[in-house]
């Protein structure tokens, strides 16, 4: 066993053999569908309704199957490979207990965008409405967090349906699609009639360009600009934009602010680079927003950790609102240049005449001070590890080249302000669900969407034990992720919830009782370390690098750590704690 | 905000389900539904959907981009943004000993409604019209006592030839 993915490339000859038209079971036409879609790698879990279908797969070697440990670390491990690919994720599930084990992922998936397919068997046809044995309406309980879904009635449709719902899933607005298939449908079979035609549906026509005469207004306002700043979401990344995106910056000289889910979508190395927004972004991000006059949104939705209180946000700012889906345009915040497009072609558009920023010297000169003299800081130590500098080592031995995915909490927000990305597709969070557990099976998918990147992991004590049982297909794969744990031995975000909000009341957040996370790892025959200071820290690590397989590094840091800065609800953004007053 | 009755008409993919994710959709968005009606359109394969909803402008603008974002929804149109003729229908059971019914008989020809059924003691009228003379019809039928009321609900079209 190996992570390698079966080098399969769709060659014509490969092509012909799963084209042709053969009567076949459904299970064989999924399949078949599956490669005429490019699909490498699923992730998926066995049983009853699906039967057929694993039964089709014996045997077979055109696509990797990673059989997981809980269809929730499947469906997380797809939604990784897809944030770190771009392409689209796959898993399987059997009805029932196996379908309802998804509702987190596809909710994670649906919440920030990623392009998923998601399969899951179901009783037969016969059986659907009376309650048979692991029977559940999963096109009924996901219809709220899926982009669409399809309970295949017919086998004869299933070549249709799997090709709309690949061009769904990673068209318009990216996110996940269901497919639900009834155990008949996976038996019956049929004459197979491949679809790879483009899709035409009626009521499914993504707005990729945007409206000329709005561009121009556009270009109007950054020329009257004084203080003009960009807001950068993960719209950039999805839409393969970042090139465009680092035009546009260069030729406007634009400060330039980028979203939990925008981070490496613009090189934060860049001068004009400041960082993230929000509930824990930079000082200077939230104080640019709050004293702009002209807000370029690009591909962000105004979610709420990023706006804080929403009446009092940007309040002198013109907002302009860039995005693929209109229904996030005019949502949270009312805004005076609507653009609806696809980020990238949008930026292609604006960047063959984008004019400088010519009013705004002082401004940027303003916002380079800011970002200056209010860095993110913390309280480093000789006595207790700390945290924020164990991230800030990860990024200074990795050069920001690797591939990380959190989970969440206190070290996601830590890894966000401290890890320095340099490229889209290497930052993998739940940023929008906010899902515990995510962060280590997204990283088995986003190390076998590259195998030959280094990919980091980094999670908490609390949401490591979500998921702890995906390290069993790291082993058995030799899936070499980086697995960091920063054990603070308490539910951190909670406890930091709780001691400035709720007047230090700890509620039910001692993680006491947690194992022993190197015995752990052992125990999945996978090699654990641990360190509890900053000479142990640097030489674990090492040792992480120079192994080749997977590990775990245990690091325990200090328990009373929080995240600053901090915007607490209910206040407007510049409305900071910086840690700084105790 | 100026909160406003709307009615919107959405041409729908007669598909299984797509009752639900229009109603999910105005459910778990907190839209209101102040009536639905659901029927075969001009078009075979599609549905038409008249919904009743409140709302200010800005509620009515994401009412209509959300329900885009349904795959199977393929038009939506704001009715009340233009002339429109809208009707309802409704059964009402009227308690009706027979020496009532000349009375009520004339409050139906009244309104153009008519009797479809006459029981021992009780009539059904129906009765066809905007929601606005349907509840003036009930207010004049309450004295005799209603003992049944089935309303369908609007459905609705632009005037002329948009």
């Amino acid at each position: 066993m190996s992570t390698k993915i079966p080098n399969v490339q769709s060659t014509e000859e490969l092509r012909e053999k799963w084209m042709k038209p053969e009567v076949i079971t459904g299970s064989e036409m999924l399949l078949r569908s599956l490669l005429l879609e490019g699909v490498d790698c699923v992730f998926g879990y066995p049983g009853g309704a699906v039967l057929y279908i694993y039964d089709a797969m014996h045997g077979f070697e055109d696509f990797k199957h990673l059989l997981t440990r809980h269809e929730q670390g499947a469906i997380h491990a797809a939604d990784g490979y897809a944030r770190a690919s771009g392409k689209v994720g796959v898993c399987i599930a059997t009805s029932g207990p196996g379908a309802t084990n998804l509702v987190t992922g596809i909710a994670t998936a649906y919440m920030d965008s990623t392009p998923l397919v998601v399969i899951t068997g179901n009783v037969a046809t016969t059986l659907i409405g009376t309650d048979a044995f692991q029977e559940a309406d999963i096109t009924g309980i996901t219809m709220p967090i899926t982009k669409h879904s399809y309970l295949v009635r017919d086998v004869e449709d299933l070549p249709r349906v799997i090709h709309e719902a690949f061009h769904i899933a990673n068209t318009g607005r990216k996110g996940p699609v269901l497919i639900d298939i009834p155990k008949d449908v996976s038996a019956a079979k049929a004459l197979f009639k491949p679809h790879t035609e483009p899709v035409a549906m009626r009521g499914y026509n993504p707005r990729v360009t945007p409206n000329k005469l709005q561009l121009d207004k556009l270009h109007q306002a950054i020329t009257e600009a004084e203080r003009p700043l960009v807001l950068a979401g993960g719209g950039v990344v999805y839409s393969g934009g970042h090139e465009e995106l680092f035009k546009f910056i260069t030729a406007t000289g634009i400060p330039i602010t980028t979203t939990l889910l925008g981070l490496g979508g613009f090189p934060s190395g860049n001068d004009l680079w400041i960082g993230m927004p929000g509930m824990h972004g930079t000082y200077t991000a939230n104080n640019a927003i709050q004293q702009s006059d002209l807000l370029i949104n690009i591909g962000a939705r105004f979610d709420d950790r990023v706006t804080g209180k929403l009446d009092g946000f940007a309040p002198h700012a013109k907002i302009v609102h860039i995005d693929i889906d209109p229904a996030e345009i005019g949502k949270n915040v009312a805004v005076d240049i609507p653009i609806v497009g696809d980020v990238k072609t949008v930026l292609e558009m604006l960047n063959v005449n984008v004019p400088h920023a010519a009013k705004a010297d002082e401004w940027r000169a303003k916002v380079a001070g800011w970002k200056k003299d209010k860095p993110f800081r913390y309280d480093d130590s000789e006595e207790v590890l700390k945290p924020q500098w164990v991230v800030e080592m990860l990024n200074d031995t990795t050069n920001g080249e690797a591939i990380v995915t959190t989970d969440v909490g206190q070290h996601q927000m830590w890894s966000a302000q401290y890890y320095r990305f340099n490229q889209p597709r290497s930052w993998v969070t739940s940023g929008g669900l906010g899902t515990m557990g995510f962060g280590f099976p997204s990283a088995i998918g986003a190390q076998m969407a590259n195998p030959e990147r280094l990919v980091i992991s980094i999670n908490g004590d609390g949401g490591m034990q979500m998921c702890s049982q995906e390290l069993a297909i790291c082993a058995i794969n030799n899936i070499p992720v980086k697995i960091v744990i920063l054990n603070n031995q308490v539910l951190g975000m909670v406890r930091q919830w709780q001691e400035l909000i709720y007047d230090n009341r700890y509620s039910h957040i001692d993680l006491a009782g947690s194992p022993d996370f190197v015995k752990l790892a052992e125990a999945y025959g996978v090699k654990g370390l641990r360190a509890t200071n900053k000479e142990e820290a640097q030489a674990a690590w090492k040792e992480a690098m120079d192994t080749p397989g997977p590990v775990v590094v245990e690091f325990v840091v200090n328990k009373h750590e929080n995240v600053y800065p901090m915007v607490t609800q209910g206040s407007t953004i510049d409305q900071m704690l910086m840690g700084d007053e105790e | 905000m100026n909160i406003m009755k709307h009615t919107i008409a959405v041409l729908v993919n007669d598909q299984p389900g797509v009752l639900q994710r229009v109603s999910g959709l105005f459910g778990r968005r907190g839209f209101n539904i102040e009536s639905i009606t659901v029927g075969q359109s001009e078009e075979v394969g599609l549905s038409r959907m008249v919904i009743v909803t409140t709302g200010g402008e800005k509620t009515l603008e994401q009412i209509e981009k959300q329900l885009y974002k349904i795959i199977d929804v393929i038009k939506v149109i704001d009715l009340s943004s233009k002339p429109m003729v809208t009707r309802e229908l409704a059964l009402i059971k009227v308690k009706s000993e027979p020496a009532e019914r000349p009375e009520i008989m004339g409050v139906v020809e009244t309104f153009r409604a008519s009797v479809v059924d006459i029981g021992p003691n009780s009539l059904m009228v129906q009765v066809v019209g905007d929601t606005h003379k349907i509840d003036a019809m009930l207010e004049l039928l309450k004295p005799y006592g209603i003992r049944e009321l089935s309303r369908t609900g609007a459905t609705a079209m632009i005037r002329g030839n948009v």
